[in-house]
Formats: structure tokens, sequence, C-alpha cells
């Protein structure tokens, strides 16, 4: 069932999509203008905590062009912006959850927090005429560092005075202890989770409106995930019917984890577009991204590893804080506990693991899910513990690894998750021949006659993926299902639409999965078209992230793919004047076994739709079938990385030399697309470990990396030529086609190999990401 | 207050009144309607809104309308011949997957072409350097570097 198929699927088909991105037709939400269209600018906080003692938007309404100028008090009859996961503390309280207004009512809790919202017939209006609202603040003073944010002395929230939002954890104390006080030998790192700001290169947009002909929104938006952002602002927020509202995520721009989330200028939006009675606009600009987007990561982490003498793993311990932000945005409480803690045992079997996580809030912008979202900061925690024990106890990395391994599956972890399959030696004896560590001593010994220290580091990462199965997602707290939703259309000429609730913004998904249609199909590939974003087309949909797109949503196509051939039987079978069961579909012919009697597809597609000779009696005409997946397990991708670094020690300045990858992704549909997904992790996961930082000032709350002048951007330069590979792989057992997600590996994998690489090339046992010159720099005076 | 201005887009003439303070990528996509150039910064450095001024690549954020008086302006809109064949470098991105979300792609695209007609036969290295005014967050950049190398040689460049 799970073998790679014959056919399109497997083959590196280009892609689809791009004929409209190459020719500037692609449609993003900025793009789209409506008739009447008017704009929105959102006044925002300069402070980081401040009480609002007064608004005055008296001049702001009078000025030219202005339709609208909406505060605080205009929405505090609606709710405030959900979070989905709802986690329970060790003590059993619920986390604390205070209200997130759509506009500040009272007080702003970040630096670009939005007080109020001024609609005009212009942008340029807009902007002008916010610049005349007056508002009164009396500063507070901020909570803005991670580790000091518990008990800081002044709240952030009312409801949790000593911003601690939950305080939780995962695993065996006890065990755990008693591990630790026996242990021959122990492993401590505590280091930072550096913040990071996602930066798609779109930044958010959305374009509302209201019709009075039959009552009903309309909301443009550049989003992951329509069906959910729907759902949230009409079940949650705004009381808007849910039949009643239409979200359409055309061409988005990137995403990265941070177009999930309902955000609060879009429900503004929406809310305001009836109130105005014409469409309303809005864009970010970048330095509005990068102060109001979520952001990611941002952890404080202590870890300790115990082992035996021979390297052999005994039991971690991890104690982490994680800086929530000042709200908590949809997804923000599980993403450093759930989709963080669980993933503590990485690939290897660590019998005991017990981990806390506790909560902060903060006054800088609300962290939730970026790439990888929680699985990077897990997969750094164990990768430079387990090197840096190898380093320790004098191993070799790969060694300790192997000696370590997971070898027998399924295999129940000690933190919640049970891997279905995998190899890890063999993704690792893969890399070590693809990153030639074999002639590492002949490089080094280069570097180093050119005055540079070279480093190797190694990671070898495992995450849970195809989020998720809906029951344990459940029992786990979240607050959605997390199934997905397809629907194929087959007309009467045989041609095909399919609608996927899944949602692409780069991925790919109208070329991969018209492969996997037309590959089950027997039809060609342009034949089948894939729609997407849009709620008043697909019936259904959780959207895509977690690398979930073709392992979940890939798979409701295939199910409603197999309804369609079972139906197509029973027609062909009439037409053909043979029983059901001896009907066989292969090739795009419906076949009588045995026999060289064959109706073509198109022609079952026709006689469904022109049911002249058809067994009305027993079926309904038409060809359309859609079908809900809910997946049983997670998928378990997993890869083995190794990355070489040369750092020049007069300057600090590392440049990558070598990155090499050999990803475990099950069964691939089109190994170029996921090739292009793994650089781009890649790209993210070393623009972590060395250049990018989300840095607030602690006295004052400013974001200080506010522009793309202050946050370095991963560009062409900073990143070396990868060698990637995909291994045969282990076929995820229980999916139909067998298949487990590429799109986060990249980033969850590396920043563990580079920083051990770079730690290994200066002798030091640790280095703050991100390794800036400077940093890297001093890290090297102070070993001296 | 605004100011007349004549300059060729994608081999049209056009006349339109600006605001002084317009700058060119809102005029190409406000006034034109021509949205395949992209906006993804406001600080001059991620190159979505790379055009050809008079056969170069230039920023059009950085350019006020009223500047393009008189000038030949391509976009990528212009790029492609009329029955639809891609131009060598658009077809060499597509060919080598170099673009994903699409949304910096426009801006790659035409600062490529202007990068390979002004440094041919660049390395690799030398392509990454080059690139330094443009952002992707999606690709890594590898392929795209592999798209500049291959649409050159279909250049002929």
């Amino acid at each position: 069932m799970n073998a790679p198929q014959a056919g399109l699927i497997g083959q590196s088909v280009k892609r689809k999509e791009d004929a409209r991105f190459l020719t500037g037709r692609g449609q993003y939400t900025d793009d789209i203008s409506q008739q009447f269209q008017t704009y929105a600018y959102f006044l925002r906080s300069p402070y980081a905590h401040a009480k609002i003692l007064s608004i005055n938007t008296a001049a702001a309404q009078a000025a030219a062009g202005v339709l609208g100028v909406f505060t605080g008090e205009h929405f505090r009859a609606v709710g405030g912006l959900p979070c989905g996961w709802l986690i329970t503390s060790t003590d059993g309280t619920p986390m604390k959850e205070p209200k997130h207004p759509i506009l500040a009512d009272g007080k702003v809790r970040h630096v670009g927090d939005q007080v109020a919202m001024v609609v005009a017939e212009t942008y340029e209006q807009a902007r002008t005429a916010a610049g005349l609202i007056e508002v009164d603040y009396e500063e507070l003073t901020p909570v803005v560092d991670t580790a000091r944010a518990k008990g800081a002395g002044s709240s952030v929230h009312d409801e949790a005075p000593d911003n601690v939002c939950y305080g939780w954890a995962i695993g065996d104390k006890a065990a755990v202890d008693a591990a630790f006080a026996s242990a021959p030998h122990i492993t401590t790192l505590e280091f930072r989770n550096n913040r990071l700001i996602p930066n798609a290169i779109e930044p958010r947009a959305a374009n509302a409106s209201y019709s009075a002909h039959d009552e009903s929104y309309t909301l443009y938006v550049a989003n992951q995930n329509p069906h959910v952002e729907r759902l949230l602002m009409c079940a949650f927020v705004l009381g808007i019917p849910e039949h009643k509202m239409r979200v359409v995520a055309p061409d988005v721009g990137g995403g990265f984890g941070s177009k999930i989330f309902l955000y609060a200028e879009e429900t503004a939006l929406v809310w305001a577009s009836k109130q105005i009675g014409r469409p309303i606009k809005w864009t970010a600009d970048r330095s509005e991204a990068f102060l109001t987007d979520a952001h990611g990561r941002d952890h404080a982490t202590l870890a300790e590893l115990a082992t035996d003498k021979d390297g052999k793993f005994l039991a971690m311990r991890v104690d982490t804080t994680a800086n929530l932000g000042a709200y908590l945005s949809t997804f923000a409480s599980s993403v450093p506990t759930i989709l963080y803690a669980t993933l503590l045992a990485g690939q290897y079997t660590t019998p005991h693991i017990y981990c806390h996580v506790t909560g902060v809030f903060t006054n800088t912008a609300p962290v939730d899910a970026y790439r990888g979202a929680g699985r990077p900061e897990a997969t750094y925690v164990v990768e430079r513990l387990v090197e840096t024990a190898a380093h320790e106890l004098g191993i070799d990395p790969a060694e300790i690894r192997r000696r370590n391994f997971i070898h027998t599956f399924p295999y129940a972890t000690p933190v919640g998750l049970t891997y279905d399959v995998g190899d890890y030696d063999a993704t690792l004896n893969q890399v070590l021949e693809l990153a030639d560590v074999a002639g590492y001593a002949t490089r080094k010994a280069a570097s180093e006659a050119k005055g540079l220290k070279r480093g190797i580091g190694y990671s070898t990462y495992i995450e849970a993926c195809g989020l998720a199965p809906s029951n344990i997602a459940g029992a786990l707290g979240a607050r959605a299902g997390l199934f997905e939703a397809g629907e194929v259309r087959v007309h009467p000429t045989g041609k095909v639409t399919v609608f996927t609730g899944s949602h692409s913004h780069g991925q790919g998904h109208e070329t991969t999965f018209a492969q996997v249609v037309a590959d089950k199909l027997g039809i060609p590939l342009d034949d089948v078209d894939i729609q997407h974003g849009d709620t008043g087309k697909v019936l259904f949909g959780m959207g895509t992230y977690g690398s979930r797109s073709l392992s979940v949503g890939g798979s409701a196509i295939v199910k409603a793919v197999d309804k369609i051939v079972a139906k197509g039987k029973k027609i062909a079978a009439h037409l053909l004047e043979a029983a059901d069961t001896d009907i066989e579909f292969e090739n795009g012919q419906f076949k009588v076994a045995g026999t060289d009697k064959a109706v073509p597809f198109a022609s079952v597609s026709l006689a469904a739709y022109v049911p002249h000779n058809y067994p009305l009696d027993k079926l309904e005409p038409g060809l359309n079938e859609n079908a809900f997946y809910d997946p049983t397990n997670f998928t378990y991708p997993a890869g083995s990385y190794v990355c070489e670094v040369e750092v020049d020690p007069a300057t600090g300045v590392v440049r990558v030399d070598r990155f090499s990858a050999c990803d475990d992704f099950g069964n691939i549909v089109n190994p170029m697309i996921v090739e292009g997904q793994v650089h781009g992790g890649l790209a993210q996961g070393i623009g972590q470990a060395l250049l990018e930082h989300g840095v607030y000032d602690v006295e004052s709350g400013q974001l200080l990396s506010g522009s793309y002048m202050d946050y370095a951007m991963p560009r062409a330069d900073d990143l070396p030529q990868f060698n990637v590979v995909t291994a045969k792989g282990t076929p995820c057992s229980h999916n139909p086609l067998g298949v487990k997600g590429c799109g986060e590996a990249g980033a969850i994998g590396s920043p563990a190999a580079v920083m051990n690489a770079v730690c290994n090339a200066i002798g030091v046992k640790s280095v703050a990401m991100p390794a800036s010159p400077h940093t890297v720099w001093q890290a090297i005076q102070a070993s001296r | 207050m605004s100011t007349a201005i004549t300059l060729t887009v994608n081999g049209k003439a056009v006349t339109r009144e600006v605001a002084p303070d317009a700058l060119l990528v809102q005029f190409l996509r406000e006034d034109l309607r021509l949205t395949g150039t992209h906006v993804g910064c406001d600080t001059g450095q991620c190159g979505a809104c790379t055009v050809h001024v008079n056969g170069r690549a230039v920023k059009a954020c950085n350019v006020l309308a009223v500047q393009a008086a008189g000038t030949a302006v391509t976009t990528i809109e212009g790029l492609a011949k009329a029955d639809g064949t891609l131009h060598p470098m658009q077809a060499a991105f597509k060919e080598c997957h170099g673009l994903q979300c699409g949304f910096c792609t426009p801006g790659m695209v035409m600062s490529a072409i202007d990068l390979v007609q002004h440094a041919p036969h660049g390395t690799a290295a030398e392509i990454r350097e080059q690139l330094e005014g443009n952002f992707c967050r999606c690709t890594g950049y590898q392929n795209i570097v592999k798209a500049i190398q291959t649409g050159a040689q279909a250049m002929g460049v």
C-alpha cells in the first residue's frame, strides 16, 4: 500500500503554479483592490507598557477623507482573540488567559500594540489622520527579559500577577531525579534559544467587505488556514454567523507559521467594514511586521543529560522558561509544551525524561509557531547535550549517537509519543559519507594553514509532524480538530478539480497534489487543477502548518479519489455489463478482469453526468466525492545533518563551509520540491544559528531589531551550497501515501549542527545563538 | 498638486498625472495596476520591487515616479513574449525550482537579468555576492543561483 507507485508519484515535475508567479500574474492580497475601496491605518503604541489615560480622536475624525476612527471601546462588546490550546499547570489549574483585545483597552502591552484604527479614502489620509489622535499614556515598568519575567515586580496582566501563564511538566520526575543521583556523568548546558522574527517577504495584509445584499462578509487575507480564521473570528470574536462569512487566502507570499494566526487587524477590518459600508484594505509595512507578526522561539533553558561512562544515556532533565509575549496568540501555549517537550527523546532510547516549562507573559510581541515550532527548540536541547556529552566523555559524536539510537519500532518514548518507523543508522551512515567526514582532518589542516579554525558538528533530529490525531490533540488540550478535508470533483469530460483544505504559500501543492491525483486516476497532469484557500469553494480545512499538507491533506484527497474509483467501477460495470467485483481500474481504464473489455475514465465520467445508460435505480448520477482524513498518529521525519564551519579567530566571523543533510521523509512525491523545502529550512536554521535575533531593549522594551538594517536576514552569500539527499527511507506506516512531511526539517535539525561545529572549532563548551562575530570573538577571548 | 509624466512601460507609451511624492513602485502598482512588482520592506533592502529603468535593475521603492519621466521601464509583466514564451531567465527559474511562494520572484528575476548582463560568467560565489540586494525567505537561494547560471547560458551572455 505504501510503496511508491510508477508514474507521476516520485517525479520531479516542474511546478504548475510557476507560470503566474514568474510573469507577475500572481494575486496576493495587496494586489486585490475592490470597488469603493477604503484603507485602514493602525495607530500603535510607542511604549512597551503603559496605561491609556485618554484618547482624543476629534481632530482625526475631522481630517480630510476620514470615514471612521475606532478605539478599544468600540470593541469592548466583542470577544478577544482566542487561544486554541488549553495548557493545564502541574497544580491542576488552567493557564491564565487574559483577554487579547482587538484594540488596546485601557492599557498597551507591547510596542506596536494597536491603539486605534483610522479608515479613510486613501492610505495616506488614514495615516495623516492617525497622527492627529492624542493619546495620554502613563508609562509602566515593562517586563522584557524571558528569564527575569517571573515575579518581575511589574505585571503584564492583572490576571497573572507574577507573569506566569502556566507551569507545565511532562515525564517522571522522581525516576529522572533518581537516575541523576547515581549517574556517573552529567552534562549540563544553560542557554537561550534566540527570538526569531518570521519575515515572510509578503507582509500581512487584509481586505474586508460587507454585503448588505445578503448580509455577508468577505475577507481576503494573507493566511495559512482560511477556515480556521473564519471559525475563530466568527465563533469566538465577532459573533458573525459562520455561513455569512467567506475567507479567501489567495496567493500568499510565505508564511512559516506567522500567517496561521488570527490577528487583530483583519478582525477589526471585518467588524468595521459593516460600519463603513465599504471594503477596507490594510497592508502591513515591514516595520509593522517586525513589531506585530507573532515571533518565534525565545526560550531560556537549563538542560542536563545523565550518562554512564560509555556514553549510554540514562536520563534527561530540562527546565525551560518560554516567553509567550504580551498576549496568547492562537497556538502560543502549545508550542513550548506539547510541540517541544514531547520531542526530547530525539532518536534515542533515553529511558527517563522530565521537562518543566514556565510560560511567561512579557511586554513584547506575542510568540507563537515559527517554522518547526517547538521542535527546533527541542532538537537544539537534545543535540547540543549529546554532542557536548560526547566531547566530555571522549567518544566520537557519531558513535555516541549510534550507541543510543532506537532500533525497534514502534517505540514509545517517555514523553508521550510513539514512533512508528525509522532507521537512524541509515541516515547517519549516509550523511557521514555525503559529508566526507573521512576527509575532515585534511580540511582542518588546510584551514589551520590559513590561520582559520575549522569545526565539525552533527545533529540527528526527529520531529513529530502531520499534525495531528484529533483525539490525541484534544486530550492534550487542543480546542480544535486537526483532520483535513478534500473533495475530488470529476467533470463530465473527465477533467478534475480538487478542493483541499490545505493551503499553499510556497509549498507547491498545485503540483504535488495534482501528481497524486493524476497518478491515481491515470489521467494527464494538466487535467487536474488544485483549488485551495477559499472557504467559499473548499468544503472545510484546517490549513497548512506542522508539515501536515501532504500527509494529512493529501491523505484526504487520496480517500476521495478512492471513492471516485469505487463509484466509477460500479458505473463501468453497468456499461460493460459485468459484475462490480470484476472491474479493475488501471492506467485510467476500467477493465473487466481477465478480458480486453474496457472503458476509459472520461467515458465513465460522461456517463455519470449524462445518465442515459446508467444504473439509476442503484446509483446517484454525478462523480464528485469528498473525504475527511484524521491521522491515527503523528508522522516522524528524521535525519542526520553534518556542518563544517571555518572561524576567523581574529574577527570571530563564522563561515559555513559545508552543510550535508540526509533526511528520511518516507515516500516522496516530488523530489525537486522536497529538496527545495529542505534548502529553505536549512537557510532559516542557519539564520537562527548565525544571524537572526529579535532583540528588545531590556529597560524600555523597544524592539531594537525592527528593520532589515538591524535584523540580519540570511542573504545569498551568507549561505553555503547545501549538500542534500533524501534517504531511501522508511515509509510512514499509517497514511495511504507513506509520506511524513518535509517543510520544517531543515529548520529543526540545522541550528544544533551549526552550533556544535562552532563550539568544536573554537574549543568551547557553549556559544550563544546567534553566533555573531562579536559573540564568537568574545568566546574565543574568554577561552584563552 | 500633481505632475504629468510620460514614459515607456513594457514597450508602451504612458502619460499620467502623478503626485510629486509618489514612488515609482506606487505608480506601477496603483496607477498602472502592474501588481507583479511587489513591496516587501520599507527600507530599500528586500528587492521585491526591482524593475528595469533604461535596462538597469532599480528598486522601484527608491525612485520617485517623476524621476522615471522619459525613461523606459520594464516590469516582470513585460518580460515574456506576446505569445507567452517566457524570457530565458523566467524559464530558468521554473526549470531550476528557483521560486516557492513567488513573492520575491519578480524582483529576483529582474535583478538576475541585469546581473548576468553586466557580469556574465559569474561563479556561484560571485552571483551570491551580487544578489545581496534581494531577499528570499523560501528557497535558501541555492536554486536561485542555479537558475541564474542556467538563465545566463540560455540568454547567451
